[in-house]
């Protein structure tokens, strides 16, 4: 012990209330220049854990050194002084200011603005590590990933040293992933040390020099990276062997379901979306659809739900027991009568199906409002509903009358996809069904979906993850700029063929 | 010629009184508080630069013009802050809901200007007797040399002083958000407070200094009228809806106070122009005097319908902010 560590956490307590105990007396160190995974379950406690070094908590026992030295954290104020900067899951930028504004924003200084200097500072820090950042930018012109690039640069030109990173990758494609990694990697040789919170054991592998790992508020231990395999990590977080094979069935009784015929799709700004894409959906089956997001994925499953007007083509639903019934001339709520159900989870989790201020029940009362004698609601069926999803999926919720958005993000989750399963529909479609998930709520919904799959209901799933893909489904069909770039079989395919499929297919057919 | 002239100067005249209650707004929804209270503190600040006016004159055998105006100015900006300081309390540190503190305080304004007009009014000897001549002597004083130059100096110079302060304090506003680091910290917390509060900006101090401020502007707003344009007398409801006019104008002037001031003129003229148009009956007047509201509602349309993220209002305009809160 030479150098001190960038940052000693000892002892470490935190408790809501008198019954939680996020963290329990956990331990942590962080070496100058390494970069260290965090790696825990949702509500293992690693956000709790940071945010009381980003100064948003303050634990109830135990010290934090650093650079040797003891310290408290009262206020994030506090935490930049010290050098500690946290990028948060959910961005905090201000939408109309620039990326160069949003990065001195709250900072003392001159009180004219000097535009120029902040700028050549921005640029300095941009260009020595790689960074590809536009300072006058607007933060509404930008994608996530160059949101999170502003977010990154902000920690950085106020001078941090140590940077937390919370889920940094949740919200971004393989390409961006890997040019995130890069400039982290350019950061730790410059000798910043670095902090990542993530479940993606891959990513911990690749990115991190060690890896720590919390269960249950309790801390397990810390391993070398490269004396780690992704067995190991699991055993470590889960306290038990996974197997993280997903039963793959074979299909039964496949039969045609819907059948999509050369549908064209133009966003309100004019753009073709989706261009002369035709496919066929199988009762138990389970069709992937994979590609790099945005080329249409979420505009092709809303085609299917009705809420998505289209050009032209025609999209045909063949019932089990042998009507034809044409979805792209019903309304959405026609088709959702069908049987025919759509769970999308969007970027920010809540968005789209579910309202964050009402409890279990209301939401589940989105679906059913208005069966019941009207002008009233009926809301014994949505509560037998809420508590059947709880007690299915494991959601943890203090009760069913809590409001949604209290609740984390995978249990949030889960209540949205419980909520169209469990009406057992004949076709399903779900996107990004495990976006942000660990690992056992992840499996929880792909063995949810085998099983629909296996009481044969025709699967669509939208995904990100390839390796996921490729083990869960039966088909997968790789849509490329708004094409349909090919379908193949995902037994026989390789990962490698599948990623060939999302880039190119756009010169030919 | 000699209309078009008189046209412009009652214009003006009219429209100064609305830009600085449009200034004082707009500053105000810069922190995210829409103070509908505005027309309200105008009212306010009238009565209360005239009280002080009245009673400095009345008490003083030979009363200075410039003693009266800093008299009646202290008194206009005092009792504007108080509105103002109403309204913060009450949905700053209270929370309470800002449209209906808003439309209270303009309900308590009014009837707050017109008690005191009535009551002074009776001091004074009866309805109308009310003058504060030697301080609103002051207020319309003109700049000497340059107000007589013919056409140009009765455009440009023949005014009194609130009339440059109004254009100065909007350029100054207008400089203030843009280029300077208060300025950035008060559009960070009227887009998203949640965001500047984890910058380390002080949230609540913003929105109430920025209320506090764009009350006292606007309370200056009441002190114009009644002391320039009206020339030191008071009568009940005389303002009119000259308030709304200044919430309305914000919409207009896109949150910008420097474009506020050409569009309180082209309100000041729409204002007034029914008296230039020959041929107007009582019923088709009314017609007209809507001008300034369907122009506002029309570029509310256009402003809409273009969508640049720029020229909407605030994003957090009218939500009171509290951090535990997600």
């Amino acid at each position: 012990m030479t150098t001190p560590y960038a940052i000693e956490l000892k002892d470490i307590t935190k408790r809501f209330g008198s019954k939680v105990i996020a963290n329990d007396h956990v331990q942590l160190t962080l070496k100058k220049g390494e970069i260290l995974s965090i790696l825990g379950e949702n509500g293992s406690g690693k956000t709790t854990l940071m945010n009381m070094l980003s100064g948003i908590y303050f634990p109830d026992e135990g010290q934090i050194f650093v650079n040797g030295k003891e310290v408290l954290i009262r206020s994030p104020r506090d935490s930049f002084d010290l050098g500690i900067g946290m990028i948060h899951q959910h961005f905090k930028l201000i939408d109309i200011l620039t990326a160069a504004e949003n990065i001195i924003l709250g900072l003392d200084g001159p009180s004219r603005l000097n535009m120029k200097e902040v700028k050549a500072k921005i640029n300095e820090l941009t260009g020595k590590y790689g960074f590809d950042l536009n300072p006058d930018q607007k933060i509404y012109d930008m994608s996530v990933s160059q949101k999170q690039t502003v977010e990154i640069v902000k920690v950085l030109y106020r001078g941090a040293d140590v940077l937390i990173l919370d889920e940094p990758t949740a919200v971004l494609t393989p390409q961006e992933t890997t040019r995130l990694f890069k400039v982290l990697k350019n950061m730790r040789d410059a000798g910043k040390s670095i902090i990542i919170i993530t479940h993606k054991l891959n990513e911990v592998l690749e990115i991190s020099d060690r890896v720590s790992v919390l269960r249950k508020g309790k801390y397990v231990g810390s391993v070398e990276t490269r004396d780690a395999t992704v067995e190991s990590l699991t055993e470590m977080m889960v306290g038990e062997k996974v197997s993280l094979d997903i039963e793959r069935t074979k299909p039964q009784g496949v039969e045609i379901r819907v059948e999509v015929r050369g549908i064209n799709v133009r966003s309100h700004e004019g753009v073709h979306i989706l261009r002369d894409v035709s496919f066929v959906a199988r009762s138990g089956e389970i069709l992937g659809i994979a590609g790099i997001s945005g080329n249409g994925q979420k505009e092709l499953l809303e085609a299917i739900a009705g809420l998505q007007e289209i050009e032209s083509g025609e999209i045909l639903y063949d019932a089990p027991d042998g009507t034809v019934s044409k979805l792209s001339e019903m309304k959405p709520e026609e088709i959702y009568k069908l049987n025919i159900h759509l769970a999308f989870v969007p970027e920010d989790r809540l968005g789209m199906g579910l309202v964050g201020s009402m409890d279990l029940i209301d939401n589940m009362m989105i679906r059913s409002y208005k069966d019941g004698w009207r002008p009233y609601v009926d809301r014994r069926p949505p509560r037998k509903l809420a508590e059947e999803v709880v007690e299915k999926l494991e959601v943890q919720t203090p009760s069913i009358s809590t409001p949604v958005s209290r609740l984390s993000g995978g249990n949030v989750q889960k209540i949205l996809v419980g909520r169209e399963i469990a009406t057992s529909p004949t076709v399903l479609m779900v996107a990004y069904p495990v976006r942000g998930l660990d690992i056992n709520s992840s499996y929880a919904i792909y063995n949810l979906l085998n099983e629909q799959k296996q009481k044969g209901a025709a699967v669509i799933c939208v995904g990100e993850d390839l390796d996921v893909l490729m083990e869960l489904c039966d088909k997968i069909l790789v849509l490329a700029g708004g094409r349909v770039s090919g379908i193949v079989n995902a037994r026989k395919s390789t990962k490698e063929e599948v990623g060939l499929l999302m880039t190119g297919g756009k010169g030919d057919k | 010629m000699n209309v078009i002239l008189t046209f412009i100067q009652q214009a003006i005249g009219q429209g100064i009184a609305i830009l600085f209650g449009a200034t004082g707004e707009i500053l105000t929804e810069k922190s995210g508080n829409l103070n509908l209270g505005i027309p309200g503190i105008m009212y306010m600040g009238g009565i209360a630069g005239l009280m002080g006016a009245f009673f400095y004159e009345n008490g003083n055998e030979n009363p200075i013009p410039v003693v009266g105006l800093v008299v009646a100015m202290l008194c206009c900006v005092a009792a504007s802050v108080l509105g103002g300081l109403i309204y913060t309390f009450l949905t700053v540190t209270l929370r309470a809901n800002q449209n209906v503190v808003g439309l209270a305080l303009t309900t308590f304004g009014t009837g707050f200007g017109n008690f005191f007009g009535g009551s002074i009014s009776k001091i004074a000897g009866g309805v109308g007797q009310i003058s504060v001549k030697v301080t609103a002597s002051a207020f319309r004083a003109r700049i000497p040399v340059l107000s007589g130059i013919p056409v140009l100096g009765q455009i440009l110079f023949s005014y009194g002083f609130l009339t440059y302060l109004a254009i100065i304090l909007a350029l100054v506003s207008t400089y203030v958000i843009r280029r300077m680091r208060v300025g950035l910290h008060l559009i960070a917390v009227g887009e998203s407070p949640a965001t500047a509060d984890a910058a380390g900006i002080n949230v609540s101090r913003y929105k109430y200094t920025a209320t506090l401020i764009g009350s006292a502007i606007a309370g200056l707003g009441g002190l114009y009228f009644v002391m320039e344009y009206l020339g030191g007398t008071w009568s009940n409801n005389g303002f009119g809806d000259r308030g709304w006019l200044a919430v309305a104008l914000v919409i207009l002037a896109l949150w910008n106070p420097a474009n506020a001031i050409w569009g309180s003129f082209i309100f000041g003229g729409l204002y007034i122009i029914y008296i230039y148009i020959p041929g107007l009956n009582r019923a088709t007047q009314e017609l007209v005097k809507m001008f300034p509201y369907v122009i506002t509602i029309i570029v509310l349309i256009f402003t809409s319908r273009r969508n640049k993220p720029e020229n909407q209002p605030p994003a957090s305009l009218g939500l009171n902010y509290f951090r535990e809160e997600r």
